[in-house]
């Protein structure tokens, strides 16, 4: 390895920690925008062009406000938590592939499964095996909620820092199972190869529709979102573990869960949406190569390939807004009855389909289409079921109660 | 390329000792679980070191991600953990000293003596190649490896079905979860009909309730 890789390597650790730190400034004004639109109303517009430059207003406020330390929080615990919260959330990205540049300018080497002569410099690392370190790295993003719960001295934050530990617990076995069951379904842990597979239009969704319902249910608890964001449930806990947290502190916190955020749509987009392809997108590189050789050719493909992947991920994360605006929080009871009883057997038993569908019919085609009808038909039984009322749901009014005799 | 090796080792193996000695020597209960995290990372930086990055990974996936959210979770919902005044040591320090240096000196030192420092072992003729990565590490669990791996398998369901024995509630025992809006009308009730005696603070069903409410 000479000192140009490794020059190379650094540079794209840099511009994709500050491509995603751009974008989490712009998810806010984002979602802020959405938000608004959906509630009727109109939104951040004042700073700058239709409020194009809010971020950077929040930005400044959040630096130049006055950093406290509670007096009786645990000092190092409490200025190591907001780190802890954004590490997991940054180092996720090395193994997600954006598109396909190759700088051995040869488009075709993109689709190769043994990646020779492949040197794609829209992905910083293909691990073989990107997808466990994927699950290894959310599985640390815990630590930093709840340390920030217990280390603040503070009982709404330590409330939110337990619920959010157990909530992480309980969805991650979901979550697990999800991406295990698209693992099964290419053969492979690196997440170059399972995009690649997925080429031909028969993306991962085909095959894995109800893991792709389980991941996104998963995901959005895991990254404690609405309507599973009973972590920071401002009505309950005012304001959850980051209660005493302020300016830049807090900022991390918000950070870590927006690029959380994305960090996931992006991997929805990897595992069941085909990655960085488009249709189109062959016949373009082969067009291109032949029309002004195999530079311009693959440069072409690497920046329609980014683009189809970043409009994935924007489609994702505006469904993400949607979904926030539209469901209220949920119960706890319910929160830990929805992961334990329903999600993670559904996931076992995607496990199981997964395993004897495709044993069973080697063909690809046929065997993603079944496991789609299979995954469809069980969408709608666990759908019906949970409609059915439950004693649990019955609630006395208070003039009904009476003394126990 | 050699020299680099040995000092990234030196410095993780120096890393994990100090976080395995802070384990057992800080006195708030919250840090030594972080220094135990910090000692399980060490170990994951060591396979990543012997290019075993599968158990690396898989290291920090199960025993930072789950087992030590597990130990954190279980001391955070633990009440009246003040470790501050409490003394670590007894006096006869020690005697506990000596022996457990001559018992771990037992074990080690033959192995010391007989090393041969820097010379690898020729594996004898026929050895199969290490398992590396998850592929093979599967092949091997359901072939060569098929006993252990299904002996772990009943252990681990062993070990689920105690965890639901001890924490199995009969049906028939269970109550129903109040609210405090109930519980205060249903206290307001009592004390209505019998003004004069006060009902007797239940204080064991209060526990009860709770555990029932966040098993549900």
């Amino acid at each position: 390895m000479d000192w140009l890789t490794i020059l190379i390597i650094v540079i794209q650790c840099f511009v994709i920690t500050l491509a995603v730190t751009t974008a989490f400034a712009y998810l806010t004004l984002f979602e802020r925008r959405i938000l608004a639109r959906l509630q009727n109303r109109v939104g951040p517009n004042r700073a700058g062009p239709a409020g194009l430059l809010q971020p950077a207003a929040d930005a400044v406020k959040l630096f130049f406000k006055e950093d406290i330390v509670p007096a009786m929080a645990d000092k190092p615990v409490y200025l190591l938590a907001p780190a802890v919260a954004v590490i997991p959330a940054l180092i996720i990205w090395a193994v997600i592939p954006f598109g396909c540049l190759n700088l051995n300018w040869d488009y075709q080497a993109c689709y190769d499964p043994a990646r020779t002569n492949l040197w794609n410099i829209l992905q910083i690392t293909d691990l073989n095996i990107g997808v466990l370190y994927v699950l290894a790295v959310t599985s640390i993003g815990v630590y930093g909620i709840t340390l920030a719960g217990w280390a603040s001295n503070n009982k709404y934050s330590m409330l939110g820092g337990i619920r959010s530990s157990a909530q992480l617990i309980s969805y991650e076995l979901a979550l697990g199972c999800a991406v295990l069951s698209v693992v099964m379904t290419y053969g492979t842990l690196s997440t170059h190869e399972i995009v690649t597979q997925q080429q031909g239009g028969l993306w991962g969704i085909i095959p894995q529709l109800l893991g792709f319902v389980l991941y996104m249910i998963a995901a959005t608890a895991e990254v404690v979102r609405a309507p599973f964001d009973l972590v920071e449930a401002e009505q309950e806990l005012t304001g959850g573990y980051n209660t005493e947290y302020g300016s830049m502190k807090f900022a991390l916190f918000f950070m870590a869960e927006y690029i959380k955020l994305i960090a996931v749509s992006a991997l929805a987009v990897t595992f069941f949406f085909g990655g960085w392809h488009f249709p189109g997108l062959d016949i373009l590189g082969r067009e291109v190569t032949a029309l002004a050789g195999p530079v311009a050719g693959s440069i072409v493909f690497g920046i329609v390939s980014l683009g189809a992947f970043l409009l994935k991920v924007v489609v994702f994360l505006f469904i993400s807004v949607w979904v926030r605006a539209s469901w209220p929080r949920l119960r706890y009871d319910r929160l830990m009855d929805l992961g334990w009883k329903w999600l993670l057997p559904v996931g076992l038993l995607n496990l199981v389909y997964t395993t004897v569908v495709i044993i069973l019919i080697p063909d690809r085609v046929v065997h993603s289409w079944v496991l789609f009808g299979l995954g469809a038909i069980t969408i709608a039984i666990a759908i019906g079921f949970n409609r059915t009322p439950k004693p649990i749901d019955n609630v006395t009014l208070v003039k009904d109660i009476q003394l126990p005799n | 390329m050699e020299v680099v090796v040995q000092i990234t080792f030196g410095v993780i193996a120096v890393f994990i000792l100090v976080a395995a000695a802070m384990v057992v020597s800080v006195r708030n209960v919250i840090h030594a679980a972080l220094w135990l995290i910090a000692c399980f990372f060490g170990v994951g930086a060591l396979y990543m070191l012997l290019e075993a990055e599968f158990l690396a990974v898989v290291q920090v996936l199960i025993y930072v991600g789950a087992v030590s959210v597990l130990i954190l979770f279980a001391i955070m919902l633990t009440r009246q953990i003040t470790g501050e005044g409490v003394r670590q040591l007894t006096n006869r320090w020690p005697v506990v000293l000596a022996i457990a240096t001559l018992l771990f000196a037992t074990v080690l030192a033959p192995t010391l003596i007989n090393q041969q420092w820097n010379v690898p072992p020729a594996p004898p003729l026929g050895t199969p190649e290490p398992i590396a990565g998850p592929a093979e590490l599967g092949r091997g669990f359901v072939n060569e490896f098929l006993i252990q791996f299904q002996v772990v398998g009943v252990l681990l369901t062993v070990a689920l079905i105690g965890a639901i024995v001890i924490a199995y509630e009969e049906r028939a025992r269970r109550r129903k979860v109040l609210t405090l809006a109930e519980e205060l009308e249903l206290k307001r009730l009592r004390e209505q009909t019998s003004p004069t005696v006060p009902a007797p603070v239940e204080a064991e069903p209060v526990v009860q309730e709770s555990r029932s409410a966040s098993e549900r």
